[in-house]
C-alpha cells in the first residue's frame, strides 16, 4: 500500500513508510489486492457498454436498411435536406451572437469588481449564478407573458416596434436574449476561474505605470492572460445554444434543434444521422475545450458542463 | 488625499487613479447588471406576478387571486409534479452511487491514460443530453430500434417510452456528471488516510464508516442534488421522447403554453413555473453551502 502514494511529500515520511506499515499490510494484500482488480474491470466494462451502445447502436441504424443492405443515403441526402442548412446557420448565428453579447457584458464587469468595486462582486456572482435556479422551461413562461403585452399594452407606442424586431423570424433577437441568461453562469464560473489564477491589480498597474491605456490594458495584458478562459466560456456557450430546443421551439422559432425533432416523424433515419452528427461536432468542440483547459492544471476543477438542453 | 495642494507626486497619482477608478469600475458592470434586470428580471416578475393574478378578460382589471398556484398543486397538475420529483429522486439516487462506483474505478487505477480519457468522456457526456440523446436512445432501444430487435426486448415487456425508460436515458447524461463532480473529492481522499487507518488496524469497512464516508459526505449529497436539479429541470430529452405518456412537470408546462389544453391555462404554466422555481431555488441552496464545505478538504 505504501507503494501508491508517491505524491504529496507533505504527508509521507520516512518513518511511517518503513518497516512498520510494510509489515501490517503483508497479510491483507494478497486477499485485496485482486478484489478491486476484479471489481474495477467489471466496473469500467459495465460502464463502457453503457455509454457506447447507443452510439454504435445509433450508427448502424443508419446506414444499416433492413432488407436493402449498408447505405449511406441518411448522411448523403442530409445536405439537400429541406430546411438543413437554414436551420443550422441559423444556430450558429444566434450562437455568435450569444456569445459576443454574454462576452461584452461579462468581460467588463468581471474585470471592474476584480480592481475597482468590491463590493459589487457579491452582487455580480449573484446576478450571475441565478439563472442557473430558473429552468429553461420556467423562463420561457415568463418570456412568452411578456413578448403577449407587446400587442396587448403597448401596440399604440414606439416600443412595439421594438417588440417586433426582436421577434423576427430571420433572426430572433429574444433568442440570443434569453441564451446569454442561460450562459450567464457558465461564463460566469469560466471567467472567474481564469481571473482567479492571474493578478489583477497587479498586471494592470504594472500596464498602467508603463503607460498604458486602459482599454490598452484590457485588450493587450488582461484578455491575452484569460485566453483559455475565454474559450471555455465560448465553447460552453456554443453547445448550450447548438442543443438548445426548449426555448427556441415554445417560442416558435426554429433552429437545430427544433428542425431535428419536426423531421424525425417523416425522415427517421435522418434524423437519428443528424444527431450523431451535431454530437460529433459537439464532441470535437468539447475535446478542443479540455484540451486548451487542461494543459496547466490536472482534469478536477470545475466540471465542464454547460446546461446543455437535457 | 488631495485636500492637501503639496506638490507630492507620489500622493496625487494614486488620488488621482483612486477617484478615476472608481466610477469608472462600477460604470463597467452597469450594462451587464442593467441587462439581467431587463431579460431576466422582467421575466421572472412576470412569472411571479401573472402566478398570483387574474385579469378580468371584459374589465381588464388585475387582482391578486392564489387559485393558480391552488391549481397548479392539483389533479394532473399535482401529479406532474410528483413524477417529476420521483424522476429526478430515482435517476439522482441511481446516478449517483453509479457515478461514485466508476469514479472510485477510474480514480484508483494507476493508468493515467485511462483516467484522462474517462474525465474527458465524462466531461463531453455530461453534455450530451438533449433532442441527440433522445434520437439515440430511439434508433438503439426504441420500438424499432437496432438493440430492441437484435435481442427481442420488445417481447420482454421492455418499452423506452415509460418511467423505466426515461430513466435509463436520463442517466446517460447524469452518471457522467457525478463522476466529474465527485472524482476532485475521490482524489482529496488521501491514501496516507486509508494507510494510517490501516496501520491502526481498522478494516476497510470501519475506513469507510469513519473516514471516508464522512469526509466526502458534502461532496456526495451535493453531487446528488446537483443531479437532482439536473433532471428536474430536463425538458427536452422527455419531449423527444415521450411526448406526454410520462407525466412531468416540464412536459405539463410546454402543454398549457402551446395551448394543447383548454385555452386561459397560461396562468397555470406560469403558477407551475413557478413552483419549479421554488423547488429548483431550494435545491441550489441546499448545493451551495456543501460545495462550500467539500471544498475544504479539496486542498
Amino acid at each position: 500500500m505504501a507503494a501508491m502514494t508517491p505524491t504529496a511529500p507533505d504527508t509521507v515520511e520516512a518513518g511511517t513508510s518503513g518497516a512498520a506499515p510494510r509489515a501490517s499490510t503483508r497479510r491483507p494484500r494478497p486477499r485485496s489486492r485482486p478484489r478491486p482488480r476484479v471489481w474495477r474491470g467489471a466496473v469500467l466494462a459495465l460502464a463502457g457498454a453503457y455509454f457506447l451502445t447507443p452510439l454504435i447502436a445509433s450508427f448502424v441504424f443508419t446506414v444499416h436498411v433492413p432488407g436493402r443492405g449498408i447505405s449511406f443515403e441518411a448522411y448523403t441526402e442530409l445536405l439537400a435536406a429541406d430546411g438543413f442548412t437554414q436551420s443550422l446557420l441559423l444556430s450558429l448565428g444566434l450562437a455568435a451572437a450569444t456569445i459576443s453579447l454574454s462576452l461584452l457584458l461579462a468581460v467588463p464587469a468581471l474585470i471592474a469588481v476584480r480592481i475597482g468595486s468590491p463590493r459589487l462582486r457579491p452582487v455580480v456572482e449573484v446576478v450571475c449564478m441565478l439563472p442557473l435556479v430558473v429552468p429553461p422551461i420556467a423562463l420561457v413562461t415568463g418570456i412568452t407573458t411578456v413578448l403577449r403585452w407587446g400587442p396587448e399594452h403597448l401596440s399604440r407606442t414606439p416600443l412595439y416596434q421594438t417588440f417586433l424586431a426582436v421577434q423576427n423570424e430571420d433572426f430572433p433577437v429574444v433568442l440570443v436574449l434569453a441564451y446569454t441568461v442561460l450562459a450567464l453562469p457558465f461564463v460566469h464560473r469560466s471567467l472567474d476561474a481564469g481571473l482567479r489564477a492571474i493578478d489583477v491589480p497587479t498586471l494592470v498597474e504594472a500596464a498602467r505605470s508603463c503607460g498604458a491605456s486602459w482599454p490598452h490594458v484590457v485588450l493587450r495584458v488582461l484578455l491575452p492572460n484569460l485566453r483559455a478562459s475565454l474559450a471555455g466560456a465560448a465553447f460552453l456557450t456554443l453547445a448550450l445554444v447548438l442543443g438548445e430546443f426548449t426555448i427556441a421551439s415554445l417560442l416558435g422559432f426554429r433552429p437545430f434543434a427544433v428542425w431535428i425533432v419536426s423531421i424525425s416523424g417523416a425522415q427517421a433515419r435522418m434524423s437519428v444521422a443528424v444527431s450523431i452528427l451535431s454530437l460529433v461536432i459537439t464532441w470535437l468542440l468539447l475535446l478542443l475545450l479540455s484540451r486548451a483547459a487542461t494543459v496547466p492544471a490536472t482534469v478536477s476543477a470545475a466540471p465542464a458542463t454547460s446546461r446543455k438542453e437535457s | 488625499m488631495s485636500a492637501t495642494t503639496t506638490p507630492h507626486p507620489k500622493g496625487t497619482a494614486g488620488g488621482n487613479r483612486r477617484r478615476r477608478r472608481g466610477p469608472r469600475t462600477w460604470l463597467a458592470a452597469l450594462p451587464l447588471l442593467a441587462f439581467t434586470g431587463l431579460c431576466f428580471g422582467i421575466p421572472l416578475g412576470a412569472i411571479a406576478f401573472g402566478a398570483v393574478t387574474r385579469t378580468d378578460p371584459a374589465t381588464g382589471a388585475v387582482r391578486p387571486t392564489g387559485e393558480h398556484l391552488a391549481r397548479s398543486l392539483q389533479g394532473p397538475y399535482l401529479g406532474s409534479l410528483i413524477g417529476s420529483v420521483q424522476l429526478s429522486a430515482l435517476t439522482a439516487l441511481v446516478g449517483g452511487l453509479l457515478g461514485v462506483l466508476i469514479a472510485q474505478a477510474v480514480v484508483t487505477s494507476r493508468s493515467t491514460a485511462l483516467r484522462s480519457a474517462a474525465l474527458t468522456a465524462s466531461g463531453v457526456l455530461a453534455n450530451f443530453g438533449g433532442v441527440p440523446l433522445a434520437f439515440a436512445f430511439i434508433a438503439t432501444v426504441g420500438i424499432s430500434g437496432v438493440v430492441t430487435q437484435l435481442a427481442d426486448l420488445g417481447g420482454l415487456g421492455w418499452s423506452l417510452y415509460s418511467f423505466t425508460g426515461l430513466t435509463v436515458v436520463y442517466l446517460y447524461f447524469l452518471i457522467p456528471l457525478m463522476v466529474l463532480v465527485i472524482a476532485p473529492a475521490l482524489d482529496g481522499l488521501r491514501p496516507q488516510w486509508r494507510e494510517a487507518a490501516q496501520n491502526n488496524g481498522a478494516t476497510a469497512g470501519q475506513f469507510w464508516r469513519h473516514v471516508g464516508l464522512p469526509v466526502l459526505a458534502p461532496s456526495l449529497l451535493g453531487g446528488f442534488v446537483l443531479l437532482f436539479g439536473t433532471a428536474f429541470a430536463a425538458h427536452a430529452t422527455a419531449a423527444a421522447l415521450v411526448g406526454g405518456s410520462v407525466p412531468l412537470v416540464t412536459l405539463k408546462i410546454a402543454d398549457a403554453l402551446s395551448g394543447n389544453v383548454l385555452t386561459g391555462q397560461e396562468n397555470v404554466a406560469l403558477a407551475l413555473g413557478l413552483d419549479m422555481i421554488l423547488i429548483a431555488g431550494l435545491v441550489m441552496a441546499v448545493y451551495l453551502p456543501l460545495q462550500r464545505r467539500s471544498a475544504r478538504w479539496l486542498r
